[in-house]
Order: structure tokens, then C-alpha cells, then sequence
């Protein structure tokens, strides 16, 4: 698995959301993008994510590009995404919005659902399973029964990686996941992303807002600011980098460990 | 979760609608012509819930679907003039396939480039397509323009129309409860997450509208095939908002309280003209006592609406609470 972005832009009438952006994951990595308010962070994952297309440059992953794909095909290439504000699906039970997900994995279609057959049945034997199995690993499955729109809001958070990993992605795209959690539930977070990516060996790019959980786990940090690319590295490095701190809190501020 | 159950179940449904034909064969009573129109109405409102309640698409253009199904019918049913039974229901079912089809086909022209559009600018366009409809089979003099076209055969009785009923609901149903199926409420909760999830939200839009347009075409043949005589203006927007009221009072994607409405509203103003009619009331002394109900029967089922309305939005028969617009 690999995914490289080279020189992607995308603009908006006269504004570069995005200016000649390079990126690169490879193989159970978990990098993570950060940067302040309005960088373009999730600009960046619409464009991945096929949202939005760029008006310059590539994408590409596992050598084929995905310029001009749709969100539903890019996800069939092996990449699912969580948003910044959770969109799950608010009439669907749990288990039906992982259920949603295994469309992908369908051999059936229209015409089995119709008819019935075994074929069909065993499918959704299968299915039922296999979404049972991944609710239970993310102690979701007390409330297999329960509308989504109910649980708490770190069960949803968790409920939308669950389906995301339910399309089988060799990379997820994690959309702010600590927005609005306690120190507590960021500490948790933390645990089960570094769980998520050696269980189910995928890799993660993580947007983060929150320092504290960016700098815990990722290996590597890349940081935008107004569109652009302005440092690439260990969290250490970004910790030091001049125009990071710079970024975050201004000019004049000299203190070696503002990133914090 | 009985997957062969299902299909049992249909088989004697339909099985159960041959008996109940023949045993009525000779029957020429007016409240069978009113089972008709409930199970017409039935077949339309429970196929247009695909559209509108499962899949979240706001279309008014139902009874253009209808329409083209039940010219469509006719005129291929016109065209026999034999008495063999046998050939008879043969045909009968091949021209409503027929009718099926042509508005299938009306439902992929709708379908594809409106989807862009979402609720009330859906809602317009779907409704300017089905007075589309209705003009230009105002306009097509071979099949009488607007003073409407005779069938010659009332083919329609209790087996097809509640047989091909006992189908749609199985259809609509099966297609639904299936993880395939999950994919059309997933589409109306939120098209974004559901293309992150792989799911094709056009293609699911274009099969909901496909699916309900072929079983409102089925219906429109049925419909002909029950009355011996249509005309463009029985297939106007009030007919498209007749099936809509359905569908909502039945609750948006509640396939059973759908099933319900339909009868209900069927029999609502029905009930209402009948009352008109009793001759006397013990105690009252006046000839025809009740005519004022008959009089004022469309004010009243407006005024149930209404009521209904402002009292169970969710739908009158949606116990479980459901918040999603």
C-alpha cells in the first residue's frame, strides 16, 4: 500500500486551499497532518477522498491515480474516511451501519435479494457474522440493536471507524477524531487508533487538531498552513521547527517548547 | 431471519388471492370495485414508499408513472378480440409487464438527469414530469386525446389485482431487508457517509425510482383494466398527491402502516359517500339525514387530513420514534 500526493492544489475561484501539497504513507504507517485553523487539513482529505478534485497535480495510490474517481469508487481502491463531525447514519441500528459498509464485499445482488436463495442467505449469515465480530472487538456490541444517532458520542466516534474498517481499507483517513473529547477520552483514543492500525495492519493518516495526541502517536508529523507545506517530521522535529511555532503562535513567541 | 419463509408466504398470498377470485367470479357487487382501488392504491403507495420513504427522493410524479403504465396496457389489451380465458390472462399479464416497463423506462428518463436535485427542487421537477405526461396524452388523438380512451376488456379482478399487490409488497420488502438493501436508507440518512462506505448513491436513487415507476406502471394497467375507460386528467398532480398523502400518513419507510393508509384512504371518502346514502336514522325524522356528509365529504376527508397531520406527523401508524426527516 502506498499513497503519494504530488504537487496537488486545488483552488476555490481565487483562493489555494491547497498549494503543490506532497505527501507520502506507505505500508501500517500512521502519519499524522496538523496545522491551525483552516490550513486545509480536511481540504486534504476531500481531495483524497475524491470530494473534491485538484485543480493541479496527483494522487495516487498502489500506483493507479485517483483523479477524477468518485468517494464511492476511491473507497472500493482500499481507503475509507471518518468526518470531522460525525456523519453516521441516524436511522439505521449499529449493526445496520456496519451492515451499510459490507456493500462493497456483495456478491449478491438485486436479483438474490429478491430471490432468497442459499447463496443469498449465506451471505448475510456471513456478513451478520463478520459485523458482529468487528462490533465485539470495539465493545459495540451491547448495543447492536440500538439506533446510532443514541450512543454517547465517543461510542459514535467509534461506531464511524468501525464502519469504516468494515469496507476493508488498507488506508484510513481519520478526520479529527479527539474534537470535543475529554483528556481522558483523548488518552483512549490514542490506545485504540495505535490498536486499529497493528490489528487490522493498515495505515493511518491521522488530522489532528490536538497536539497532545498527534505528538503521542504518530511517527511522523507533516504541517500546513495556509495551503501550504511548511514542515515535514519526527514529532522532536516539529517540536523545534521554528516555523511550526511560528504557525501556531506567532512570530515573536521563542519559547523551545510552545508546540506543546 | 426467515429468507425462505418469505417466499412461501407470498406464494400462499397469491395462492390465497386465485381462491378468493374464484369463489367471487360472479360477484358484480360495488364493494369489490372498491377492493380494486384498494389494492391499486395499495401497489402505487407501497412502491412509491421505495422512492419516497426508504430512499429519501421527494417525487410527485407518481401518477404519470401510472399513466403511462395503464395506456400503455390498453392499448396492447385492445388490440385482442378472442374469448379464450386462457390467452385472455396471458395477454393481460404481458401487456401490465408491458405497462411496467414503459413506465420503468419513463422512471430511468426521470431518474438520471433529476438527480442532481434534492427535495423540493426534486419535488418540482418530478411533478412537472408527470403533467408532462399527462399533456401529451392529452395530444395523442390514437388514443382519444383528452376525451379519454375506452378498454374493451375489464380483465382486472380480485386474483391480479391482490396477487400483484401481495408481489410489490414483497419486492419492496425483500429488496430492503437485505444489506443490499441497507443502502437505500443509508442514502437518504446521508449521501456523503454513504459513498465513504462505497455505496453508489446515484445508482441506488436511479434503482428506487426504476423499481417504483415499473410497479405504478403495473398499477396504472390494473387501474384501466378495472374502470374500462381512462382519461389524462384521472392521472393529474392530484392523483400524485393522493399517493403521497398515503405513503406519509402510512409513515416514511413503514411498509405496513403504508399497506394501511392505502386502504384506509381509499375507503375514507368511500365510507363518507355511503353515509350520505342511509335513508333514515332512528329518532330523526328527516329524509336522508346524513346528506350533508356526501356534501361536504372532500371537506372532511381535508379536514381528517389536517387533523391527522398536526397529530401524528411521524405517520399514523409509526409507533416506533423515528426523528430523521
Amino acid at each position: 500500500m502506498s499513497l503519494k500526493l504530488d504537487k496537488t492544489t486545488i483552488k476555490f475561484g481565487g483562493l489555494t486551499a491547497v498549494s503543490a501539497f506532497d505527501l507520502t504513507i506507505d505500508q501500517n504507517e500512521l502519519v499524522g497532518l496538523i496545522g491551525p485553523n483552516g490550513a486545509g487539513k480536511t481540504t486534504v482529505f476531500n481531495l483524497i477522498t475524491g470530494v473534491y478534485q485538484p485543480t493541479d497535480g496527483g494522487i495516487v495510490f498502489d500506483g493507479q491515480s485517483l483523479v477524477g474517481q468518485k468517494p464511492h469508487q476511491i473507497t472500493r481502491h482500499g481507503i475509507a474516511r471518518t468526518f470531522q463531525n460525525i456523519r453516521l447514519f441516524p436511522s439505521l441500528t449499529v449493526f445496520d451501519n456496519v451492515r451499510a459498509a459490507f456493500h462493497l464485499r456483495l456478491c449478491c445482488d438485486v436479483r438474490h435479494a429478491l430471490w432468497r436463495g442459499r447463496g443469498f442467505s449465506n451471505e448475510e449469515k456471513e456478513i451478520a457474522a463478520s459485523v458482529l465480530e468487528l462490533l465485539e472487538i470495539f465493545h459495540l456490541g451491547k448495543f447492536r440493536d440500538a439506533m446510532a444517532k443514541s450512543l454517547s458520542y465517543g461510542d459514535q466516534r467509534r461506531l464511524e471507524i468501525v464502519r469504516a474498517l468494515a469496507t476493508r481499507p488498507k488506508l484510513l483517513l481519520l478526520d479529527e477524531p479527539a474534537a470535543g473529547m475529554n483528556p481522558n477520552e483523548k488518552t483512549e483514543l490514542m490506545r485504540l487508533i495505535q490498536f486499529v492500525k497493528d490489528r487490522f495492519q493498515i495505515s493511518i493518516l491521522l488530522v489532528e487538531h490536538d497536539m497532545q495526541v498527534v505528538m503521542g502517536i504518530c511517527r511522523r508529523i507533516a504541517v500546513l498552513d495556509y495551503g501550504v507545506k511548511i514542515a515535514e517530521g519526527t514529532p522532536a522535529e516539529i517540536r523545534a521547527n521554528p516555523k511550526v511555532i511560528a504557525a501556531y503562535l506567532g512570530e515573536e513567541v521563542k519559547t523551545p517548547n510552545a508546540g506543546n | 431471519m426467515n429468507f425462505h419463509r418469505a417466499k412461501t408466504l407470498l406464494l400462499a398470498a397469491v395462492a390465497l388471492c386465485f381462491v378468493i377470485s374464484l369463489v367471487l367470479k360472479n360477484n358484480q357487487s360495488y364493494w369489490l370495485y372498491v377492493s380494486y382501488d384498494i389494492g391499486i392504491n395499495i401497489i402505487l403507495a407501497v412502491s412509491l414508499n421505495l422512492i419516497n420513504g426508504y430512499t429519501g427522493q421527494f417525487s410527485l410524479g407518481h401518477a404519470g408513472f401510472m399513466a403511462m403504465g395503464a395506456y400503455t396496457a390498453a392499448v396492447i389489451t385492445n388490440q385482442f378480440t378472442g374469448s379464450n380465458p386462457a390467452l385472455a390472462g396471458a395477454i393481460f399479464l404481458g401487456a401490465l409487464f408491458a405497462g411496467g416497463l414503459a413506465a420503468a423506462a419513463g422512471g430511468l428518463i426521470v431518474g438520471i438527469p433529476t438527480l442532481r436535485l434534492r427535495g423540493d427542487y426534486l419535488a418540482i421537477v418530478t411533478l412537472g414530469f408527470g403533467e408532462i405526461i399527462r399533456v401529451i396524452l392529452q395530444n395523442i388523438d390514437a388514443v382519444g386525446g383528452p376525451r379519454g380512451y375506452s378498454v374493451m376488456h375489464s380483465w382486472t379482478n380480485f386474483f391480479w389485482t391482490f396477487g400483484i399487490a401481495a408481489v410489490t409488497i414483497y419486492v419492496i420488502l425483500a429488496l430492503v431487508h437485505s444489506t443490499y438493501g441497507r443502502g437505500f436508507i443509508a442514502v437518504q440518512d446521508d449521501e456523503i457517509a454513504a459513498s465513504a462506505v462505497g455505496i453508489n448513491p446515484t445508482r441506488y436513487k436511479v434503482t428506487a425510482f426504476v423499481v417504483g415507476a415499473f410497479f405504478a406502471g403495473i398499477a396504472g394497467g390494473l387501474y384501466a383494466h378495472a374502470k374500462s375507460f381512462i382519461s389524462p386528467d384521472g392521472f393529474g398532480f392530484m392523483k400524485s398527491i393522493e399517493i403521497v398523502v398515503m405513503v406519509i400518513l402510512g409513515g416514511m419507510g413503514n411498509t405496513p402502516g403504508v399497506i394501511l393508509a392505502a386502504v384506509l384512504l381509499t375507503l375514507l371518502p368511500v365510507g363518507l359517500d355511503n353515509l350520505g346514502d342511509i335513508q333514515s336514522l332512528p329518532g330523526i325524522s328527516a329524509d336522508h339525514p346524513l346528506s350533508w356528509v356526501k356534501d361536504t365529504r372532500m371537506v372532511i376527508y381535508s379536514l381528517l387530513l389536517i387533523v391527522l397531520m398536526l397529530t401524528r406527523p411521524q405517520g399514523l401508524f409509526v409507533f416506533k420514534k423515528r426523528t430523521t426527516a
